[in-house]
């Protein structure tokens, strides 16, 4: 289905369901369907930053929580119109989920589990705040004198289209989420974040976005909750159910897809409703546990994504192989050739880990339009450089400048959106983003700086320039070893980055493959990329690089032209061993 | 607040030592396959519950010795363990879904108690809880000695199996490298399932000191869930004497907020502690 007409399918639904409270129905099913909007809210907004980025966070009751607790404290205990609580009821849980982000998210061990348990941690210590001071205080909070809006003819009918409109509400922003630049980032931060930072991906923004915005939208359906029931306590609020329901009912529907968690909302609640209703509430309790066991076992990615893999698998073989087109002409630029301007230079650069001196004070300087070939031992240094200018490190010591500017200090994706791109000597593709996403990514938050459509498009033809825009719906699963490193390089390029670093590229490929590789690399440069590449398959090096350099144990021991930098005695003791420099 | 006298100050440490040793308890099994396993097995607080109730039937109604009914629940237990193993096993899962999935067991164990026992409240009326050993002017109850007792003995004896024995090498090695140990001989399966029922039977102990010291509830098994994880936390994955160093000075540190504050405030120790430890020590996670 197209996008807009995803959203006119919903819009459609909406207006439907909002004519329920006007039929005379028994407030019984108002009451049921409010139910099941309130977890489709709590789960969708759950879900934008822990299905889309991986960050499963157990703290969703904390946000929920104090949305109910900013409501009744506004309008049970300050005589505040409930409609003026519902601001602040989604500001205060927003505020404290970007609060709890930008402590969690800078510690860069917290990943996954740890990012779990620390949410949780913070629903407790917030439960014992509002229980130990005047926000509560122990008995409790009674909203009973709280007027109810009047939406529809009844109480109930009000409370339905309130849930229901803020349903529908979620529901679109986790479409437009996902469809945006922000999710395609947060789909990359699951995948493999260090590698989404290095490719241009804000992560640490997008994280607390996502949090705010979660966080903002369970303490609104926390607000309208508060009313319905009409007496809150920090027991019955602040409790382990909420968290857990809305993983199981993300888990169930499938987290990495929009309307994954509001089809395991609807699922659970009805199941719920069902078990309880027929008195049998231990026996309901023992089915949930029971489908969850088997979800999880079976269907680790949701009925969504369960279906989305066999759709998937169904056509993956049946699409026709596109004609493999070259489109050199379009991108080669007129290359400047007079004037040779510095654009990296590297001062004294050190790095160490734990006492290991990787980089011992490295001077290097890359001239615009050139091929510089790094060679060096293994361990000599060349992969830390890769790291320390991409800033995936920072230099203990040294200036790094690129274009002028000194990037030393700059985190990750600001380096990539100055114009610096890379490839990683094992592949590093986000395995769950089909081909044509893993290059769109770095065309969005790269130098190229696209829009999402247009930098889909512009993936196409960095993957028809690499040879393989047959490949772009393939996940990067299915692609062999010669694929897997062209995709590395199309996602590079696509950044249309100024600068780039190949780490070896060409390691692993046949003959035949190395010299299409070593012919791309030219046409890189005549596209107006300088580019460095690092690389051990001597042949290629020789035949392709302007100039190069060697590594030593974290210096530059020699560099200039090719041959005259391989016949020198120290390179050879350096590379080869000091028996071989020594008969030489 | 008034500030509490000396007596009370050592009585209320002293049960944080206790609680601590019943937190190091739990950990220790808990810690054990999330750090050399990778999974997270919140059944384990339902085996342990599971074990206290199973305790708490053969004690109260069939006259069995509280501390005789170890010889049947450690190797029932076991044997759980490893089935939860083989299962998790069979479907190569995460550690985020083994969570999510002993999570879906341990809600199906807390139904399955409250169809036998109902949720009401349980105390195990066993001779033990009458013991009381005097020191000076403290008294101290019996099954809270034996916990810290088992609590010590166990951690320490499999720090010493970690260790000194090849059995433990091979988990530790296990735990860093999967791949590479089994390309040395280690097998992997065999390691895990071992650990995983060794981990179940220290959840039956651990049910037995529960039964003997507490008044039991199926809810109750969510209760224990946040603090041995902040002790697990503190203490170091994996770590066999971590957990108990860690839920003693929980257990102490709760044990005086109650005695200086008041005790609706002990909650948010153990997470404060985590989450400070977190920001100024990230290193440690």
């Amino acid at each position: 289905m197209k996008p807009d007409r995803v959203y006119a399918a919903l819009a459609a639904a909406g207006a439907a369901l909002a004519t329920v409270p006007f039929l005379g129905l028994p407030a019984f099913y108002e009451s049921f369907l409010y139910l099941v909007f309130h977890w489709i809210v709590l789960a969708t907004s759950w879900n934008i930053l822990s299905g889309y980025s991986g960050y499963f966070s157990f703290g969703h009751g904390a946000f929920f929580g104090a949305g109910v607790y900013t409501t009744a404290v506004l309008a049970g205990k300050y005589d505040v119109p409930f409609a003026y609580t519902l601001a602040p009821a989604a500001i205060i849980p927003a505020l404290l989920g970007i609060g709890v982000g930008a402590v969690v998210f800078r510690v860069r061990g917290v990943r996954g589990e740890l990012f779990a348990l620390l949410t949780l941690a913070v629903t407790f210590v917030l439960a014992t705040i509002v229980l130990n001071t005047p926000v509560d205080g122990g008995p409790g909070v009674y909203l009973s004198a709280v007027p109810v809006p009047r939406l529809a003819p009844t109480p109930s009918g009000s409370f339905y289209v309130m849930a229901l409109a803020l349903a529908f509400v979620t529901v679109v922003i986790a479409r437009a989420i996902e469809r945006s630049r922000l999710g395609l980032g947060l789909f990359a931060i699951h995948d493999d974040e260090d590698a989404a930072e290095v490719m241009g991906v804000p992560t640490y923004r997008y994280k607390l976005l996502a949090l705010g915005l979660s966080a903002g939208l369970a303490g609104i359906a926390g607000g309208i909750q508060a009313l319905f029931v009409s007496y809150v306590t920090a027991n019955s609020t602040f409790n382990i159910t909420v968290p857990l329901t809305v993983v199981l009912m993300s888990v169930l529907g499938g987290s990495r897809h929009w309307a994954g968690p509001a089809i395991g909302a609807i699922a659970i609640t009805v199941l719920l409703y069902f078990s309880t209703a027929a008195d049998q509430a231990v026996a309901g309790k023992a089915v949930v546990g029971a489908i969850l066991v088997v979800a999880v076992l079976i269907m680790p990615r949701g009925l969504l994504g369960h279906w989305q893999r066999r759709r998937v698998a169904a056509n993956g073989h049946a699409r026709p192989a596109a004609a493999e087109v070259t489109r050199d002409d379009a991108f080669v630029q007129a290359r400047d050739g007079n004037t040779r301007n510095c654009v990296l230079s590297l001062r004294a650069v050190e790095k160490s880990f734990s006492g290991v001196r990787a980089l011992a004070g490295i001077d290097l300087d890359v001239s615009e339009g050139e091929i510089l070939g790094v060679l060096g031992p293994n361990g000599s240094g060349k992969s830390t450089l890769i790291n320390v200018v991409t800033g995936h490190y920072r230099a203990d010591r040294g200036n790094i400048a690129f274009e002028g500017h000194d990037i030393t200090c700059w985190p990750a994706h600001r380096i990539a959106r100055a114009g610096i791109a890379r490839t990683y000597q094992i592949p590093r593709p986000f395995p769950h983003l089909p081909v044509r996403d893993n290059v769109a990514l770095t065309a969005i938050f790269g130098n190229a700086a696209q829009r999402t459509a247009a930098a889909r498009a512009c993936a196409q033809q960095w993957l028809d320039f690499t040879r393989l825009g047959a490949r772009a719906e393939a996940m990067p699963g299915e692609l062999n070893l010669h694929q897997t490193k062209f995709l590395e390089l199309a996602r590079a390029l696509a950044a249309r980055p100024r600068l780039v670093f190949l780490d070896e590229v060409l390691s692993g490929l046949t003959p035949g493959e190395i010299d299409e590789a070593v012919d791309l690399i030219r046409r890189i440069r005549d596209s107006g990329t300088t580019v460095v590449f690092v690389e051990h398959v001597m042949r290629a090096v020789m035949a392709v690089s302007d100039r190069i350099v060697v590594l030593d144990q974290g210096r530059v021991i020699a560099q200039g032209n090719a041959a005259e930098v391989m016949a020198r005695d120290d390179v050879a003791a350096a590379y080869l061993g000091g028996a071989h420099a020594r008969r030489a | 607040m008034t500030f509490p006298s000396a007596t009370l100050l050592a009585q209320s440490a002293l049960s944080g030592i206790f609680i601590g040793g019943l937190y190091g308890l739990l950990g220790l099994g808990l810690g054990l396959t999330w750090g050399l396993l990778h999974v997270i097995n919140l059944a384990h607080f339902g085996f342990a519950f599971l074990a206290a109730y199973l305790c708490y039937q053969l004690a109260s109604v069939h006259g069995v010795d509280p501390l005789a009914t170890l010889v049947l629940l450690v190797p029932v237990f076991f044997v759980a363990g490893v089935a939860v193993q083989l299962l998790l096993e069979r479907f190569r899962i995460s550690p985020l879904n083994s969570l999510l999935a002993s999570f879906g067991l341990t809600a199906i164990i807390e139904a399955g108690i409250q169809a036998v026992w109902t949720a009401d409240f349980r105390k195990l009326e066993s001779s033990y809880a009458g013991y009381k050993l005097q020191i000076g002017a403290l008294y101290v109850p019996f099954p809270e000695v034996l916990t810290l007792f088992l609590a010590t003995l166990l951690s320490f004896s499999i720090w010493a199996v970690m260790r000194y024995t090849d059995a433990g090498r091979a988990m530790r090695a296990l735990a860093q490298d999967p791949e590479m140990a089994a390309a040395y001989g280690i097998n992997r399966a065999a390691h895990a399932v071992l650990l995983s029922g060794v981990c179940g039977a220290l959840a039956a102990v651990a049910g037995v000191c529960l039964a003997l010291g507490f008044t039991l509830t199926p809810s109750q098994i969510y209760a224990w869930v946040g603090v041995v994880f902040a002790a697990v936390m503190l203490g170091g994955l994996g770590s066999a004497l971590g957990p108990l160093a860690a839920g003693l000075i929980i257990g102490i540190s709760e044990a005086l907020t109650m005695a200086f504050a008041s005790p609706s405030w002990a909650p948010i120790v153990s997470f404060t502690l985590l989450i400070v430890l977190l920001v100024l020590r990230p290193a440690r996670a």
